[in-house]
């Protein structure tokens, strides 16, 4: 009796001591998110004016100025990334999705998420030797979207053939039964099936890449002007916000603080219109 | 076709099997189908064993059997379904009207042979564009064209009244009797001349299944009927001629009368006796 009910105390103190261990973990976990939010909303969200979104970089010593050559430079890479990107995962999870046999797939699957580990800077170092160190070398614009383009290319491949894979095979029976190619039910049953999850999946993607830096430092590299065009160097959100951290003025810094938050802020808010679209699934009618 | 075709009311359809007039004495005719050593392989799994029947215009043709006998395999077969599954093999040979199948282009093959499958499964998209689809994958967008198929379909399926004053909301907002309902509408939009049907029942209630039961009579006017069931009595109530597989084998076919009254082969007796299965 007096074995059974000391290992019962026993078991009762592990189990308390376990469920606290995770608990507080937990919260660690989801108050590191907060804790930043709350840091860049002090910092970054007290200097943010109107001018930050309008006009360019001052010169040093000058105060005041905004970033607005930087979030147009940011929105003219992701533009080009997804243009770059999107198109090529999305037609390569199509084929994994639909036309692959069993081996080819499993061997694309297995590149695709290798190529998903690469570091961000080693694609930067290969848009640099293959657009930068081209035939006209210089930086540009067009280097840094093909950086983040690649980056793009093995999650929106990948989620683009799990959300296909979601559709029952019985949509896909169901309009071959009707008459229709294999191709035809799949652009015209298959995908508008999935097509909430698949864009989904590209605004998370979008999302994530918005954020990088290391791929543009030496790409598309940042300038403090207006960049036309997209054979010119330009500048860019999160390179904006490391070269104003590290230099040494008061006013730069307050300046980063309002980038990062601005670039938090964009982030978030695709994140959350993603998983709501992606909760809407099943309800919506199309 | 008549505009509508009204549900006859019963009270207990389960109860009372109904063998309709025409089910007892079929009159012969051409056969509208014609399947000679069918064989079907998955992989090195043998599904199909010598299959030869002759299916009759107009008729409803049922098939019963044990799960995994080889009904649905069959089925799948007379439109080609099974091309697929990976790894699978067809041999021997089904003609349609006198006309390999083979040598038919397989979107033509799967107009004039409809299928509808054991679970429902209307298009993520509004009812209307799921009656439609056929028609437009076979090439017609006219609008006022498009819109007296939908309608006609619907009507020949029994859904229209149910249906008529939401047309443009989602196929999923139906009940799961209407869902199938739906589904039969939108594959008699591209007026198959042979519907087949996968167990179209087994997911439903009975008051959903009589409804779809009463549906074939009408429809067996301008439509031969293939359909696997699981359940014996609906082969009595609907079927002018049944077929009883087994382990892949076509054991026995004949008129539903004599399959369940004077069977010829005693594995067939067993089962419809309800000895096994």
């Amino acid at each position: 009796m007096i074995a059974i009910s000391a290992s019962f105390a026993r078991r009762k103190a592990v189990n308390v001591v376990m469920l606290s261990l995770t608990g507080v973990c937990t919260l660690l976990a989801v108050s590191v998110l907060f804790f930043i939010l709350g840091y860049l909303v002090v910092h970054g969200g007290s200097s943010l004016n109107w001018d930050f979104f309008t006009k360019l970089p001052t010169p040093v010593g000058e105060s005041g100025g905004g970033m607005a050559n930087a979030i147009l430079g940011s929105g003219k890479l992701i533009l080009l990334a997804t243009l770059f990107g999107i198109p090529i995962g999305f037609c390569g999870g199509v084929y994994l999705a639909e036309f692959g046999g069993t081996t080819f797939p499993f061997i694309v699957r297995y590149v695709t998420d290798l190529l998903n580990g690469v570091p961000s800077i080693v694609m930067g170092i290969f848009a640099y030797t293959l657009i930068v160190l081209g035939p006209r070398p210089h930086f540009s614009t067009l280097a840094g979207g093909l950086a983040l383009g690649v980056m793009m290319i093995p999650i929106s491949l990948r989620t683009t053939e799990e959300f296909l894979r979601s559709v029952p095979q019985a949509l896909r029976e169901g309009a071959m039964a009707l008459g229709a190619s294999k191709s035809k039910a799949i652009i015209t049953v298959v995908i508008p099936a999935a097509v909430q999850g698949i864009v989904t999946g590209i605004m998370l993607n979008i999302a994530r890449v918005a954020g990088e830096t290391a791929p543009l430092l030496f790409t598309s590299f940042g300038n403090r002007f207006w960049s036309p065009g997209w054979d010119r160097p330009t500048a860019a959100l999160p390179v904006m916000i490391y070269t104003y951290a590290v230099a040494p003025y008061e006013d730069w810094h307050r300046q980063a603080w309002s980038a990062a938050f601005v670039l938090l802020m964009l982030v978030l808010t695709i994140n959350v219109t993603a998983r709501l679209i992606l909760a809407r699934r099943g309800h919506s009618r199309r | 076709m008549a505009p509508s075709n009204p549900v006859r009311k019963t009270d207990s359809p389960l109860l009372e099997p109904r063998v309709p007039e025409e089910a007892k004495a079929p009159v012969p005719s051409a056969p509208k189908l014609l399947a000679s050593k069918m064989n079907f392989f998955y992989g090195k799994f043998r599904a199909l064993y010598d299959i030869n029947i002759k299916i009759h215009t107009n008729q409803v043709t049922a098939f019963i059997g044990p799960s995994g006998c080889g009904k649905s395999t069959f089925l799948r077969t007379i439109n080609r379904m099974n091309l697929t599954v990976r790894n699978s093999r067809a041999e021997g040979e089904i003609l349609l009207d006198n006309q390999d199948i083979l040598t038919i282009e397989l979107s033509e093959l799967r107009r004039r042979v409809g299928m509808v499958f054991q679970k429902s499964n209307p298009f993520p998209k509004t009812i209307f564009d799921n009656v439609a689809y056929g028609p437009r994958v076979n090439g017609l967008h006219r609008k006022g064209a498009l819109k007296e198929v939908v309608e006609k379909s619907l009507h020949r399926a029994a859904l229209w009244e149910e249906v008529k004053d939401k047309l443009h909301e989602s196929a999923y907002s139906l009940s799961g009797g209407q869902q199938q309902r739906l589904c039969i509408a939108r594959a008699l939009a591209v007026d198959p001349e042979v519907l087949l049907l996968d167990e179209p029942c087994s997911a439903l209630d009975p008051i959903a299944t009589s409804k779809i039961e009463e549906l074939l009579f009408q429809l067996k006017k301008d439509c031969t009927i293939v359909i696997v069931t699981h359940n014996m009595q609906q082969a009595a109530r609907v079927a002018d001629y049944t077929g009883f597989f087994f382990l892949g084998k076509l054991i026995e076919f004949d008129t539903t009368r004599v399959i369940f009254y004077k069977p010829a082969k005693k594995e067939t007796e067993d089962y419809v006796t309800g000895r096994f299965g």
